[in-house]
């Protein structure tokens, strides 16, 4: 993989760590009084994604998230300000007039399409979508949301249909706290093969990721990402002090660049924050 | 002769997708029967969709679909399926224009039926989709009142849950309210009911009772005139709401509002509280004439 590329995957993961690390700090010290659902851990998955998607191929896709669409909503590029606003229920600033809170974030600005709430709903909605507007389509959803009987149906219609999607299971292996051995012992790439789709299984790395771009858009593929949730499923708090993390990793691999971008967007994201506790 | 309900319905959907308004999803849709003859011969190049049997995940398709501002219209063969269609059209589509500033109008046709077709498919269904704010709820009988709710959703941006029944399709005639002059009682119909409510009515007045009608045909929000209105509080023993779904819903939520309105007891007439079978004995089907005519004259005597 080139280094800058993966230096500006960096660039976009270190925004999402230090968005959620104060988003985590705020909700703990109850600043922020909504249910919060984090993404830390997980941020190269969109990360590695956006800048692909975006930067290189300078395609607009419409995106469908789920509720944990923190780093989603800012590797593709949703304006922060915003984003603060809904989580420490600015009402004016808010997109959604603090309707939708951390679980229903969206943007006009970025084709990012709001999320009910009810897991999984994103993927027939977002197929809906891409069949009616042939537009390149992206839809996220958990290893959990995945096993909604709507979800899989709606699969197989989008393979029929050989649409511009690409599906993004976010695996942390957990629904809330329940493993996936526990609910199933089925794998979500065998299952998007067995519709006639492509269908792989890969590590959150940007390298990984990256050996599939080929494929974006050109026909319906599914990915399904093994990756670590770093925070508890909602709100503030840690399940374990030993999951992997993949920002420390990157972070150790590309050296004294990765720390500069770092400090400098440690820096960044704080202020902004401050500046909107100010206004409280 | 003008053209019957089906015809008019079979029009519209023409229109609707040879000018590119929008596209038509269901299930089974170009097979044979064209949905009881309200479906132009018309396939997937033309916008005519065929989803898959994945029920739930066809109500969210559809409901992407309306996402991007095409105006799709959602055929539901039996108005029973809804409890697995309606999931994300009363989830997503209803609450998008609300929470996102994202309008996302699907047009579904339920379609409703009974006699015969046991427990879980027949009947009406728009209690179902009362009580979720966000959409509109209708139940049209006659070709114009199917034009004017067409145009109505056309020039809007919500949802609309159209009520249908099979057993007015062949319907050409449009039918009126009797609100002139001062009632020993009031009809209130809605959907297939509206049918029997004219014999009942005719049944009742040679008995020398004079009977007002009122048919509803928006039922969310609700429409009745301010004329319909006085016929009811003018009236000498009050009204009886007809409906082809269970009344613990639509029915009695109107009766509550109307008899606030107009001061009178407001009774209602539905579907029994059971299941449906298959055999006449075991049947669950909307009030006929005589149904209404005893429990009128029984209201009237009490
Ligand atoms: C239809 C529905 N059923 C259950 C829930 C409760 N619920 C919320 S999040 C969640 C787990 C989601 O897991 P996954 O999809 O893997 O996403 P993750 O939280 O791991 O990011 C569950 C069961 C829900 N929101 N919606
Ligand atoms: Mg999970």
């Amino acid at each position: 993989m080139h280094k800058n590329l993966r230096i500006k995957i960096f660039e976009k993961a270190s925004l999402c760590r230090h968005f959620e690390t104060n988003a985590y700090k705020f909700s703990e010290k109850k600043l922020i009084k909504i249910p919060i659902y984090l993404s830390a851990g997980q941020e190269f998955i969109s990360a590695s994604l956006a800048t692909i998607i975006n930067d290189i191929y300078k395609i607009k896709p419409l995106i469908f998230a789920q509720h944990r669409c923190h780093s989603t909503y800012l590797s593709f590029g949703g304006e922060i300000d915003n984003l603060i606003a809904e989580l420490l229920g600015n009402y004016r600033l808010s997109n959604t007039k603090c309707m939708g809170g951390s679980a229903s974030i969206y943007s006009k600005k970025i084709n990012m399409f709001g999320h009910d709430g009810h897991m999984g709903t994103q993927v027939p909605i977002g197929i809906g979508a891409c069949f009616t507007s042939k537009k390149p389509t992206i839809v996220f959803m958990g290893d959990a949301s995945a096993e909604e009987d709507y979800v899989l149906g709606a699969l197989g219609w989008a393979a029929t249909k050989k649409l511009p999607i690409l599906f993004i299971v976010e695996d942390n292996n957990l629904s809330i706290l329940t493993e996936k051995k526990v609910r199933r012992n089925w794998d979500m790439h065998d299952v998007a093969r067995s519709f006639k789709m492509k269908g792989f299984n890969l590590k959150d790395s940007p390298r990984e990721i990256e050996k599939y771009k080929k494929f974006f858009f050109k026909e319906p593929m599914l990915l399904n990402i093994n990756t670590n949730r770093m925070f508890w499923h909602a709100g503030a708090g840690k399940d374990s002090d030993k999951t992997f993390d993949r920002y420390l990793k990157e972070k150790k691999i590309l050296g004294k660049e990765a720390e500069k971008i770092d400090k400098k967007f440690n820096s960044m994201v704080k202020k902004l924050w401050e500046k909107h506790l100010k206004k409280q | 002769m003008g053209k019957t309900l089906k015809e008019t319905i079979k029009e519209i959907i023409r229109k609707h997708l040879k000018n590119k308004k929008g596209k038509v999803f269901g299930q089974c849709l170009t097979a044979v029967g064209w949905v009881g003859g309200t479906l132009p011969e018309l396939y997937e190049k033309d916008g005519m969709i065929e989803l898959s049997m994945a029920d739930v995940a066809g109500g969210g398709i559809v409901t992407g679909s309306a996402l991007m501002k095409e105006k799709p219209i959602y055929v539901i063969r039996y108005q029973g399926f809804n409890w697995y269609n309606a999931p994300m059209i009363v989830n997503y589509a209803a609450k998008s224009k609300e929470i996102w500033n994202t309008p996302c109008p699907v047009f579904v046709r339920g379609i409703g039926m009974e006699g015969g077709i046991g427990p879980v498919a027949g009947s009406s269904h728009h209690s179902l989709y009362y009580r979720m704010p966000g959409l509109k709820i209708v139940s049209p009988m006659t070709p114009n009142e199917y034009k004017k709710i067409y145009d109505s959703f056309m020039k809007d941006n919500e949802v609309y849950y159209v009520s249908e029944h099979r057993g007015s399709f062949n319907n050409r005639i449009e039918l009126k309210n009797d609100i002139k002059g001062r009632k020993d009682f009031v009809i209130i119909a809605i959907s297939i009911t509206r049918f029997e409510a004219i014999k009942a009515k005719e049944i009742l007045e040679k008995k020398g009772l004079k009977i007002g009608i009122i048919n509803i045909l928006w039922i969310k929000p609700l429409k009745v005139s301010k004329a319909s209105i006085k016929c009811i509080a003018n009236s000498k023993f009050g009204a009886l709401i007809l409906d082809d779904d269970y009344v613990d819903g639509i029915s009695n939520s109107i009766a509550n509002k109307l008899s606030h309105l107009t001061n009178k007891k407001i009774f209602t007439l539905g579907l029994s509280d059971k299941s449906a079978g298959f055999h006449k004995r075991v049947d669950n089907l909307p009030p006929n004439s005589s149904q209404i005519v005893k429990k009128i004259i029984s209201l009237i005597r009490n």
